[in-house]
């Protein structure tokens, strides 16, 4: 078997810093040109969905609020595409780009977050409660941490159904400071459930720093709390997270979850549409985008010979079009009726 | 036809709907070879094997979480919270998840889930373990609210409740698991939202629920030796709300008492009254009547503890005052 090296990620003054290294197979030389290509465009469409979105905020579109998830594209995707179709995934308030890269309807997305009776929630839900059982999405979620026992419980169903499904429960950093964090991972771990806890740390829980709210360096070294396997990972390379959570998924399969992986990420934007940041400086944000995952990748793509300058560029050129359609069709559709307001409270 | 208990009748509700069904489950603390903290599953391990009889650690957030995320991915789980006092410890399960995936989703996703429960005073074990706590989950859009008071009752509603797509609070009482009453041997339902006259009269309405009904009997063949003829209606299940039984009798009576464990204030007792107000205010001769708990905690000491709640004797007081 063809193996590859991760580099377990630190972060030393706002830098990616190399920890050690662990081996895992490298599925990703693996994959099809076509695939890898197909992954670019969907960060493509995660960034101009968002900057897209950053559009209609300045329009004053979007009503509530939304967490952008500019910067983290490298997690969704490679982790995605690392499980299967039916594999459920859980999300978390800063949702969009899980959505798509579970390959969500575009259109159906754009038109709730601009509060559209067609879009996924029909209007009841916005930003941050978008789910689609088509695509084996069981939904982001507005509370920190909210989603956690619902992936643990998506793991039972696998398990009892005696089927080799994994969940992915994607957190973030400051979700391992509530409590359902500890009842959810002690559970999985306990009934030894297929599923993996994908803690994207993007280094802030709304304007606190995660070294200010967590006294130990490395989220994953809660592994031990639970006697699970923990990894931390540079969440900004795409190969990176791929193989990883196609490894751990995998172990999980073979009912030796769960598994909680830290990917070091870093969010690009403020928290949510109303944010100053006034707890960062303008100097670590730009060090963090030399970072950026799809700079990374289209040039690791581009190197590797997997496609040419302009085929990149087609392939970005095709993403913005799809964008510009959804937020076209978004715009298009209708309000939700009044009448729409009591439905669906209780189900027949 | 044959008495069994009240706990008698959760068993065989859940039996029967596991034979039935094989996406029923059983999830919760101390369930497994305990057999739950009142017993209400005992044996019922040994019959259905861990898998579905699922023990879990104290952890009731992970309990819901998981009964949530198995429900939304095409399971029926019935999770066991042993006290009604512990869901503080999991509300955002109960509210911000249950309760509200269906809508905020846009009716993508449904939670077809049973949260078994128990609450009320009697038992001595203070202001932890003796709450009336319904009005939390009455209060919000997206719950159901069962709270039976019979043998009977208990296992028809128990089936429903497990049939539903909905999230339902189902919540029994601790001093009427060992009360006897008559359930047939054969297979019934009880629809949600239908509400059961458990004494006919013509002179003053009794509304209670739960352990209430039975205070509100007591109360009322201790009135009918004074020759004042009471009806006791039980509405059985919170939400959805049977109003117009409520009204009809109202109708006959002219008089409305409303009892209910669950401290005054902010109650369900509370909003009944509210209803009664829009819905039969012309048809009432005399004040509504409130009988609640104190707006107290809980006290250990027995003489404390009875006084805290309503009983027979504040049950014909009432009574008497609206006469």
């Amino acid at each position: 078997m063809k193996e590859c090296t991760v580099r377990e990620c630190t972060i030393i003054k706002d830098k990616l810093t190399d920890l050690k290294e662990y081996k895992v197979a490298d599925k990703f030389k693996d994959l099809k040109n076509e695939q890898k290509i197909e992954m670019l465009k969907r960060m493509f469409h995660i960034r101009y969905f968002e900057m897209e979105v950053e559009q209609f905020i300045l329009k004053g579109q979007i009503y509530g609020t939304c967490h952008l998830y500019i910067g983290e594209e490298a997690n969704a995707v490679g982790a995605m595409n690392a499980i299967r179709k039916n594999d459920w995934i859980v999300s978390h308030h800063r949702g969009h780009g899980h959505c798509i890269a579970k390959e969500a309807d575009l259109n159906l997305m754009m038109a709730e977050l601009i509060g559209k009776g067609n879009g996924y929630c029909k209007g009841k839900g916005g930003s941050m409660h978008i789910a689609d059982m088509n695509t084996y999405n069981l939904g982001a979620n507005g509370i920190v941490g909210g989603g956690m026992g619902v992936a643990a419980g998506a793991a039972l169903t696998n398990k009892l159904q005696k089927n080799d499904g994994v969940v992915i429960g994607f957190i973030g950093d400051a979700s391992t400071n509530t409590g359902v964090f500890h009842e959810s991972l002690n559970l999985a771990a306990v009934w030894n459930l297929p599923l993996i806890f994908y803690c994207e740390n993007n280094q802030y829980g709304m304007s606190t720093p995660i070294i200010k709210s967590t006294k130990i360096k490395r989220i994953s070294d809660r592994k031990a709390a639970y006697g699970v396997t923990g990894v931390t990972i540079d969440g900004n390379n795409i190969v990176d997270v791929y193989n990883t959570v196609y490894h751990f998924a995998q172990l999980c399969r073979e009912g030796k979850g769960p598994v909680l992986i830290e990917a070091l990420t870093y969010r690009q934007r403020g928290h949510s549409k109303h944010d100053s940041q006034v707890y960062r400086t303008k100097d670590e944000v730009e060090q963090w985008k030399e970072y950026d995952p799809i700079v990374r990748y289209r040039e690791y793509l581009i190197e590797s010979g997997v496609l040419s300058e302009e085929e990149a560029k087609k392939v970005e050129d095709k993403a913005i079009e799809d964008i510009k359609a959804a937020a076209a069709f978004a715009e298009a559709s209708p309000y939700p009726e009044l009448s729409e307001l009591e439905t669906d409270v209780y189900a027949e | 036809m044959r008495e069994i208990d009240y706990r008698d009748a959760i068993k065989e509700a859940c039996i029967e709907e596991m034979d039935r069904d094989p996406k029923v489950f059983l999830i919760g603390e101390d369930i497994g070879v305990y057999g739950g903290a009142f017993r209400a599953y005992s044996g019922l391990l040994e019959k259905y094997g861990p898998e579905r009889v699922i023990n879990t650690p104290i952890s009731e957030q992970a309990i819901l979480g998981g009964a949530i995320g198995a429900a939304l991915t095409g399971y029926r789980p019935i999770a066991e919270i042993m006290f009604i006092d512990f869901c503080g410890l999991a509300m955002d399960q109960i509210v911000n998840q249950a309760a509200k995936i269906k809508y905020m989703t846009g009716d993508a996703l449904n939670v077809p889930m049973v949260l078994r429960t128990q609450g009320g005073a009697g038992r001595g074990i203070a202001a932890q373990h003796s709450q009336s706590l319904e009005a939390w989950f009455y209060h919000v859009p997206g719950l159901k609210v069962v709270m039976p008071s019979t043998p009977y009752d208990v296992k028809g509603l128990l089936k429903t409740s497990i049939r539903d797509n909905n999230p339902v609070v189902f919540i029994e009482h601790k001093m009427i698991y060992l009360t006897k009453g008559p359930v047939p041997e054969e297979e019934y339902t009880i629809p949600l939202g239908v509400a059961d006259i458990k004494r006919e009269g013509k002179d003053v309405t009794i509304f209670a629920y739960s352990n209430m009904v039975l205070k509100a009997l007591e109360a009322a063949e201790e009135l009918a030796k004074e020759g004042i003829d009471c009806e006791v209606v039980d509405p059985r299940t919170l939400v959805p709300l049977d109003v117009e039984t409520l009204v009809n009798s109202i109708k006959k009576t002219n008089k409305v008492v409303v009892v209910s464990e669950a401290a005054e204030r902010g109650s369900v007792a509370s909003d009944i009254i509210a209803i009664i107000n829009d819905s039969a205010f012309d048809y009432l001769d005399a004040p509504v009547k409130r009988v609640c708990g104190l707006n107290a905690a809980i006290p250990y000491n027995s003489k404390l503890e009875q006084a805290c709640i309503p009983h027979k004797e504040s049950i014909v007081e009432a009574v008497k005052l609206i006469l």
